[in-house]
């Protein structure tokens, strides 16, 4: 099964629109998965329907007062200050708890079990007849995304897989991106764009997860974008222009290549391109 | 009696930090006898991560005291120090010196909540 | 009255929704400000320098946690450690003398310890982890700090309240009352480092959709961690009736609007000259003064309760 990652060092180039719209002219069945747990948009584009949709907890202790003998331990070995040994009891603070299970393993007595705690859900639904989205969502308030983008991808997928990554170059985008065979970035041909767009590059290539480019909003800068694909050895894979049309469709959450047809074209060119890297990759390996 | 005061120094004359969880010193302070029992510098507070209300309740209880002085107190801290039963005052001002006035003289708040929200 | 009287006032500028403006206007108000810090929150994708041009005065390496790293020579290859792995973070290899072993991936470790303290034979080194940089530099509007994230970093917030803590130190010693904070996109850990204990909160918002359910995310965590927010809409002509909309919704859970920013072409020239949009002229110059104003009447009356 191919896997492609929609993925940007800034955010707000365009990430969703290029998933949502490569899926939607996507021939076969197609997979789009939400990562982008903070704030979620794939389903605001896609309308899916006949959703299912399940919890996502991180294992956290809980203590026996009665087996408890207060020695410290598991204060001692937690790297996330969230055990306190309080002399009397050990307090647990769930918030800073990042689920490792190392207490429960330490713990001399057996005094640690693991319960979970919800920090989010994961989604299942069908849009238009071949699309199954999947989509994460972190509660908010909580701290930490990765469980759920974790979660999220350990979902099964139907057809080609398109992952919508979030924004960055840190731990969130590293978990969405895992496991992909090309990598999209998109990018808006602005110094701040190319700047992240440079940053995403070189994080890729240390992970060693092949990468190509899209210019979204394409116009005056895009040499300076060129520039950087010439650097990394990476294709240039469509140009999609800054157009006001697009923006206002966009606005009003509408799919560009229903919206406004005639960018149908570079959607299904996209697709091509991408297909023929993956398959050239495939022969290869 | 022994209390805890936060502070910016390690005597009687440094500023009262406001902060517990990332305070520059953990001073113990015998209340009668008006003097430091010992200075702790809170560098590994100051430096988690994360947790540091968490670390500094368990140098608390570690060391023994019966009461906090302080200026604020966040929620993980308060949960602590409440499960040590060592008693919050919070709205400590000026110097450690006078701290130990203020909470002599009943003027500072016993907290039954914690008065500030948690943060990094 | 506050007991913290005599700090700074900070205000935090945020979106929920990655790309809307945040930085371009962030450097704005700088320059109208005049005397403000400036922090650079956005650790992972930072890019307020390339408009403020920075003369960095100090550099800092930044250490948080720990990391595991697995010496192959000692490995026995018997996958304890990945099994007690909650983070998918270690791949069983094939070292270079045909032995199967275990290697750590140092961007999916979580610095737990687990796999450190059970193997076997003790073959894991914790080394602290160094995941960046931050900086305190001089731009001219005044001190400005920021930092950078290693690429694939856990981005804990640890850094950012680094940042922040630095720019509190600048504001008290070189006498400045306000720290104007440029904000990562999303929800999490970085975002909630930025924002507790601020001033105020100013959430700049784009009119669609996904603008909208992006601001409601976002002002939940505003009123989860009790600060006060406020509202500007950028690029507001793309689409009136959703800016209508927003403003709306938003003022009747008690956010305010500051202000509108027409959509402009001066604010991507402005990015390519490498300054601001106040120092390109044009419309959108014209809104951010008049939310700077509407944004200095905000502070006094926070400054007030």
């Amino acid at each position: 099964m191919k896997r492609v990652a929609v993925a940007s060092g800034k955010g707000g180039t365009g990430k969703t629109t290029i998933a949502v719209n490569l899926a939607r002219v996507m021939p076969g069945p197609v997979t789009v998965m939400d990562c982008d747990v903070e704030e979620p948009n794939v389903h605001l584009f896609l309308s899916p329907r006949a959703l299912q949709t399940e919890p996502v907890g991180i294992p956290v202790p809980r203590i026996n007062a009665d087996l408890c003998t207060v020695c410290g331990e598991c204060a001692r070995f937690c790297e996330f200050n969230a055990l306190g040994d309080m002399q009397t009891k050990i307090v647990v603070f769930n918030e800073l708890c990042h689920g490792c299970g190392g207490c429960t393993r330490v713990c001399p007595e057996g005094a640690i079990t693991e319960v979970d705690r919800v920090i989010g859900e994961v989604s299942r639904g069908k849009a238009c007849d071949n699309i199954t989205v999947i989509s994460g969502r972190m509660n908010v308030g909580e701290a930490l995304s990765l469980p759920v983008i974790r979660a999220t991808k350990a979902q099964p997928a139907e057809g080609t897989l398109i992952i919508d990554a979030p924004p960055g170059t840190a731990c969130p985008f590293a978990a969405a991106v895992r496991g992909a065979d090309l990598v999209v970035l998109v990018t808006e041909p602005t110094p701040f764009g190319v700047h992240d767009l440079g940053l995403a590059a070189e994080t890729l290539t240390a992970m060693n997860l092949p990468f190509g480019v899209v210019i979204n909003r394409s116009g005056e800068g895009d040499g300076t974008v060129e520039e950087v694909c010439r650097r990394h050895s990476a294709p240039l894979l469509a140009r999609i222009p800054e157009d006001r049309a697009i923006a206002e469709a966009y606005s009003r959450g509408e799919l560009l290549v229903e919206a406004l047809p005639h960018y149908r074209d570079e959607f299904v060119n996209l697709e091509k391109r991408i297909a023929k890297i993956l398959n050239a990759r495939g022969e290869a390996s | 009696m022994k209390v805890l005061i936060t502070a910016e120094g390690k005597d009687l004359d440094a500023n009262v930090d406001p902060r517990f969880g990332r305070a520059a010193f953990f001073l113990v302070v015998d209340v009668d006898k008006e003097e430091v029992v010992e200075a702790v510098d809170n560098a590994a507070g100051r430096g988690a991560a994360q947790g540091a209300g968490v670390q500094a309740a368990q140098t608390a209880a570690r060391l023994g005291v019966s009461a906090l002085l302080s200026g604020h107190c966040g929620p993980n801290a308060f949960s602590a120090m409440q499960a040590a039963n060592i008693k919050i005052y919070t709205g400590a001002t000026g110097t450690v010196r006078h701290a130990l006035e203020q909470f002599r003289k009943g003027e500072l708040t016993e907290a039954d909540d914690a008065d500030v929200r948690g943060h990094w | 009255m506050s007991p913290d009287t005599g700090k700074a006032v900070e205000i935090a500028v945020i979106s929920g929704k990655g790309g809307t403006g945040k930085t371009s206007i962030t450097a704005a108000l700088a320059v109208l400000a005049e005397n403000a810090v400036v922090a650079d929150c956005d650790v992972d994708a930072a890019d307020l320098h390339l408009v403020l041009a920075p003369e960095v005065r100090q550099r800092h390496e930044f250490v948080s946690g720990h990391e595991a790293v697995i010496r192959e020579l000692d490995c026995r290859g018997c996958g304890v450690c990945k099994d007690y792995c909650r983070y998918e973070a270690i791949d069983e290899v094939t070292a270079r003398d045909g032995r199967t072993v275990f290697r750590v991936d140092p961007a999916a470790c979580e610095g737990c310890g687990v796999c450190v303290r059970f193997c076997p034979v003790q073959a894991i080194d914790f080394p602290d982890s160094h995941c960046g940089e931050w900086s305190i530099s001089r731009t001219r509007t005044g001190p400005m700090v920021h930092a950078r994230l290693k690429p694939g970093a856990e981005n804990s917030g640890k850094l950012v309240s680094q940042v922040r803590e630095s720019a509190r130190a600048e504001a008290r010693s070189s006498g400045r009352s306000l720290i104007l904070v440029d904000g990562p996109p999303g929800i999490g850990c970085p975002v909630i480092a930025t924002v507790t204990g601020t001033t105020l909160v100013l959430v700049v918002v784009e009119p669609t959709i996904s603008g909208e359910h992006d601001l409601d995310r976002v002002l939940g965590l505003a009123r989860h961690f009790h600060i006060p927010a406020a509202l500007c809409v950028n690029k507001w002509d793309i689409n009136a009736e959703i800016t209508q909309r927003i403003e709306d919704n938003a003022r009747a859970r008690g956010v305010e609007s500051l202000g509108r920013i027409a959509f402009d072409a001066a604010a991507t020239r402005a990015q390519v000259r490498g300054h601001t949009v106040i120092d390109e002229g044009g419309i959108a110059a014209t809104d951010i003064r008049q939310l700077w104003k509407n944004l200095q009447q905000r502070i006094d009356l926070e400054k007030r309760s």
